[in-house]
């Protein structure tokens, strides 16, 4: 018990007792609460006998006694108020002075149709989606002018950022990338065995494999394997940068922070995808070349010649050729969040996360433009 | 009546770098304690030892009697909800607004209506001198004062009787400093709060400190402020009567 009410013939007596603070505030405020103010036209609050009484226990007293004046009744302490309580009042009225009264909230828009309401949306994310897309030519642009002068003068080309992306994004993926081909493959190889060796035609269990590899899954797994690891780690390590105002430190000492940030992990990804995807195509043939000798007792010479036959001479280069365009994809999605990030760490968790989807996503939008691009030229 | 923070023998070592040997400091109840020294002497780990942040190799260390190097997890969080601690750069949490920041110490302690949540966090903002068109905004929208004063009050958060700044004036202007120092003090006086702070600002530690503790050669000085800058070490004389030291007093003597 904090509070021990005695009604009395003209109001109440207030007793308060025991530990009077922040801890014990849910108690307090809840038995000040229960208080009847009504019919009590005199109060009186002995404080004398409280064992501590700190600012937040101040609070509730100060409240109670607000609420009391409220009700009509006269509030007088036994002996001295507490020293907490002019405090409070001393803040209060300190925090009061030479400050315009808070704004009048905002008086509601008046409401609108459920159709107007979905024009206004539509409208807001029209312009929404306006203003992103013309930040992500903007960002297109100055990434392309910044290369374009790097070209120019070689000088301007980061040389041991670059060798240190292709390091981070590229030899540092080999294990992971050589592992997920070689898993894909024993599975195509293992699936194709299964339905046609019923038909008799086991041998194009390695054309499934060659081309299925060589064509699609070698790049395409590559590049989302690359997405996860080095497009999460760009867009953080940009957007760590941005809140540490690290960028803001390269442009005031006059570096160009795409010259420096962006454009080498442009380039760095750019040489390092191509060359996880050879990787990623010798190390699914030899997986396929594994399954098939012993699931299917089909020798290596066999295979190798099987090899030879399936494939024509663009389908190693029409897997390999879209690799730097996806990694311009990765690159640029991730350099591109990392630097929208402005303010907080939820922030940076977001756009991180955006970065990597955005990436995944072109990367497969873009293979389906290249599926039709090699239809039409008959490749 | 034992010290408020007691410091006893305090090992703190780093590979074979030795920051602190046999360190020992005492802080009573009511007192500004000021902690001084030259860069990295070590004044922050001696900080992050007291706050539990990291086991010294040996010594003690005793706030309210209890010696914190022996205790648990659950143990440990009792005695941090018993103290405030500001540090130098806010550490203000950037996805929350300025009220949430203040409310986190006490939604994680205590059992409170949103009413009394809004109540208490607006009321320990005004206690710091900020308005309540502070209260909705991100610290990423707060001035360099604001951030300290934020990072104050949610110091005070819990009404601790014991408070940690760490460079409380650090990155302000003179004027703002000095008002920050005023409000220190002010504070100090009406809540009876003891207070321990780094700091290198010498304007600081003459306005608000009462006792100062000088960390020298791995170990601390510690002394009143009337006493401390007589003392003969080398560094202190430097410190409190150098160039800086001095042109500080003849301003202070001037007016």
């Amino acid at each position: 018990m904090a509070v021990e009410v005695r009604r009395t013939a003209e109001g109440l007596q207030l007793e308060l007792t025991g530990q009077w603070g922040v801890r014990q505030f849910g108690a307090i405020d809840g038995e000040l609460a229960a208080v009847e103010l009504t019919s009590a036209r005199r109060i009186e609050v002995d404080a004398q006998q409280l064992a501590s009484l700190d600012l937040s226990g101040a609070w509730a007293l100060h409240e109670f006694v607000r609420r009391a004046h409220a009700a009509g009744a006269e509030v007088r302490f036994k002996g001295a108020p507490p020293d907490q309580l002019r405090l409070l009042d001393e803040i209060l009225e300190e925090a009061g002075k030479g400050v315009e009264a808070p704004p009048p909230l905002r008086v509601a828009a008046a409401p609108h149709g459920r159709f107007m309401q979905l024009l206004i949306e539509l409208g807001k994310s029209a312009v929404r989606m306006g203003g992103n897309s013309r930040k992500g030519l903007a960002f297109v642009g100055k990434t392309s002018m910044t290369a374009s002068a790097g070209l120019a003068h070689p000088r301007h080309l980061r040389l041991t950022s670059i060798a240190r992306h292709v390091y981070d994004t590229g030899i540092t993926a080999l294990p992971i990338v050589a592992l997920i081909a070689f898993l894909i493959s024993v599975i195509i190889a293992y699936m194709s065995a299964t339905q046609l060796r019923g038909l008799g035609a086991d041998i194009y269990v390695v054309d499934l494999v060659t081309i299925g590899v060589l064509r699609e899954l070698g790049v395409l797994l590559t590049s989302i394997i690359v997405a996860g690891r080095s497009g999460s780690a760009f867009a953080a390590e940009l957007g760590s940068m941005k809140l540490n105002q690290e960028v803001d430190a390269l442009v005031a000492t006059g570096v160009e922070p795409f010259e420096v940030l962006v454009v080498p992990r442009l380039v760095g990804l750019t040489l390092a995808l191509p060359l996880l995807t050879v990787v990623a195509d010798l190390v699914g043939i030899t997986g396929g070349a594994l399954l098939c000798r012993y699931l299917l007792d089909m020798p290596f010479n066999q295979y190798i010649g099987r090899v030879n036959d399936a494939i024509a001479p663009t389908t190693f280069w029409v897997g390999v050729i879209k690799a730097p365009v996806f990694a311009l994809l990765i690159a640029g999605a991730g350099c591109y969040h990392g630097l929208q990030v402005r303010a907080s760490a939820r922030e940076l968790g977001r756009l991180v996360t955006v970065a990597v989807v955005q990436a995944i996503f072109l990367v497969i939008l873009a293979d389906a433009l290249f599926a039709v691009l090699f239809m039409k030229m008959d490749i | 009546m034992y010290p408020v923070v007691e410091v006893r023998g305090l090992v703190n070592r780093f590979g074979t770098q030795v920051v602190h040997d046999g360190l020992d400091m005492e802080v009573h109840a009511d007192e500004v304690f000021g902690i001084v020294g030259g860069s990295g002497t070590g004044k922050s780990v001696l900080l992050r030892s007291i706050l539990g942040l990291q086991r010294p190799q040996a010594g003690i260390i005793r706030i309210d009697g209890q010696d914190i190097t022996q205790m648990d997890q659950e143990q440990l969080r009792s005695v941090k909800s018993h103290y405030g601690v500001s540090f130098q750069s806010g550490a203000l949490y950037s996805g929350l607004t300025v009220r949430q920041n203040v409310q986190l110490p006490m939604l994680e302690y205590l059992k409170l209506s949103e009413r009394a949540l809004d109540d208490l966090a607006m009321l320990k903002l005004r206690l710091v001198g900020l308005t309540p068109a502070a209260a909705g905004k991100y610290p990423a929208e707060l001035s360099g004062g604001m951030v300290k004063r934020v990072a104050l009050a949610r110091a005070l958060a819990l009404d601790p009787k014991l408070l940690f700044l760490d460079e409380p004036t650090s990155g302000l202007d003179p004027v703002s400093a000095a008002a920050f120092d005023d409000l220190v003090l002010y504070l100090q006086k009406q809540l009876k709060l003891t207070i321990i702070m780094i700091t290198h600002d010498l304007d600081s530690i003459f306005r608000t400190c009462n006792r100062v503790g000088v960390i020298v050669d791995r170990r601390m000085i510690s002394d009143t402020l009337e006493r401390i800058v007589d003392d003969p070490h080398p560094w202190i004389q430097e410190y409190f009567h150098g160039e800086r030291a001095r042109a500080r007093l003849r301003a202070g003597h001037g007016t």
